[in-house]
């Protein structure tokens, strides 16, 4: 999801105290900040927390790729506030993780040197405004469908970031949704760039909830603790089984010939993305990631002079305040 | 140096998950102190499970006058709600 593969931390604790964690937990009690926590919980929710803000924030890349160039200034001024609330969920989720005592500077340098990732979706291009429709529409709902019951999550300040984002999130689905309604429904050439857009972007989406976990020890623990609550292939399926109609709908077709519903288990079959390429672009060699990345060192860098001149402006104003008094 | 107690704002969760809300404010000459009056003062019947307090003077507030500039702007930017955007029933909830 917008946070894949994240690993769980062992944890050697007091298996009393670890006991009466886990009862808390099943009891449906939140997790706050300053309460005990075993140090494997905490490094796991850092990683999976801040991988999401990652996202957040790098996910701005692709559709800022836009901003520009919308068809209308209707179209732009939506997509702007799109990206805009975007911004604000990488900082809901960096606040949040700043909870766990990890500092924002440490997060995005730890971004930066490669060591902590963001989700594999940002790292294919938008090849033109089709594209924002298809990520709005597939992306984002991919992103919803895991977000949604991660408002229940244990740690408290993960939980109250998610329901603020969730709020927010149902704009940023129907607003693509709405772009691929007027292509779909456009001239022939125009529901051509919405076919291609969602035979691009259909596998990426897929793989956004990361490979099968049902076997995973990481997942087991994560689940356990309440981090995270359902499966990958859960998310998936029900994904596949809601965004299929919406494809109906539009008259798109979804680029898998063995799509078929199965009555039996009241879902549709459907086949896998290639995870050779997912392991590929999470090493670092999808189409974008360089510049991705290229585009995130740029902002730190060049945003140096001005952090640091507003820190200089605030010192000088408290030094002259003080003086005064 | 005034001998009177500072004044504390107080914000109480009311039930686990839930966030801290303002509740009121009290005098107390230190934090120790105003946790142990907010508790009196404030949850008297079991009304929250963890008390904040902030000294009022480290707030800063926006003023009602500029109620206008900051707010007015977000007026005209409805299509930040998803209500904006008209999407057919048949392809579920969205
Ligand atoms: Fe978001
Ligand atoms: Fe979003």
């Amino acid at each position: 999801m917008y946070a894949q593969m994240v690993k769980s931390e062992a944890t050697n604790e007091d298996p009393e105290k670890l006991a009466a964690f886990q009862a808390r937990i099943d009891a449906g009690e939140k997790i706050e900040p300053k309460e005990w926590m075993p140090e494997g919980y905490r490094k796991t929710l850092i990683r999976q927390i801040g991988q999401h803000a990652h996202s957040e924030i790098v996910g701005q890349l692709p559709e800022g790729n836009w901003i520009t160039r919308a068809p209308t200034l209707e179209r732009k001024a939506i997509l702007l506030a799109k990206v805009q609330d975007e911004a604000g969920h990488g900082l809901y989720l960096y606040c949040a993780a700043e909870t766990l005592g990890v500092s924002r500077d440490e997060l995005t340098e730890a971004l930066l040197s490669g060591k902590m990732k963001y989700s594999s979706i940002f790292n294919y291009p938008t090849l033109n405004w089709a594209d924002i429709g298809a990520v709005g529409w597939l992306v984002d709902g991919a992103a919803i469908m895991n977000q949604v019951p991660l408002q229940r999550t244990s740690f408290g300040p993960y939980s109250r970031a998610m329901i603020r984002i969730c709020k927010e999130e149902s704009f940023h689905q129907r607003q693509g949704y709405d772009i691929m309604m007027k292509m779909a429904q456009g001239t022939p050439e125009q529901k051509a760039m919405a076919q291609d857009a969602l035979n691009r972007f259909w596998y990426p989406s897929l793989m956004m909830f990361g490979p099968s976990d049902k076997d995973s020890v990481h997942s087991a623990q994560s689940m356990a603790w309440k981090i995270k609550i359902n499966t990958n292939d859960e998310l998936r399926q029900k994904f596949v089984d809601q965004t299929v109609p919406q494809a109906e709908y539009l008259g798109l077709t979804i680029p898998d010939p063995d799509l078929r519903w199965n009555e039996e288990k009241g879902g549709y079959d459907f086949s896998e993305p290639d995870w050779s390429e997912f392991f590929e672009v999470i090493k670092g060699n999808g189409p974008c990631n360089a510049e991705r990345m290229e585009a995130r060192q740029k902002a730190w860098d060049d945003g140096a002079w001005f952090r640091e001149g507003l820190m200089a402006h605030a010192a000088k104003r408290a030094a002259r305040k003080i003086a005064a008094e | 140096m005034s001998g009177e107690w500072p004044l504390w704002e107080i914000f109480i969760r009311g039930q686990h998950g839930l966030n801290h809300r303002h509740v009121g404010s009290l005098h107390a000459p230190d934090a120790e102190m105003a946790v142990k009056h907010a508790r009196d003062v404030y949850t008297r019947r079991n009304e929250g499970v963890s008390i904040w307090v902030v000294r009022s003077a480290a707030i800063t507030a926006s003023s009602p006058s500029e109620k206008g500039p900051l707010f007015e702007p977000s007026n005209s930017k409805v299509y930040r709600h998803p209500t904006f955007f008209d999407i057919p029933e048949d392809v579920g909830k969205m």
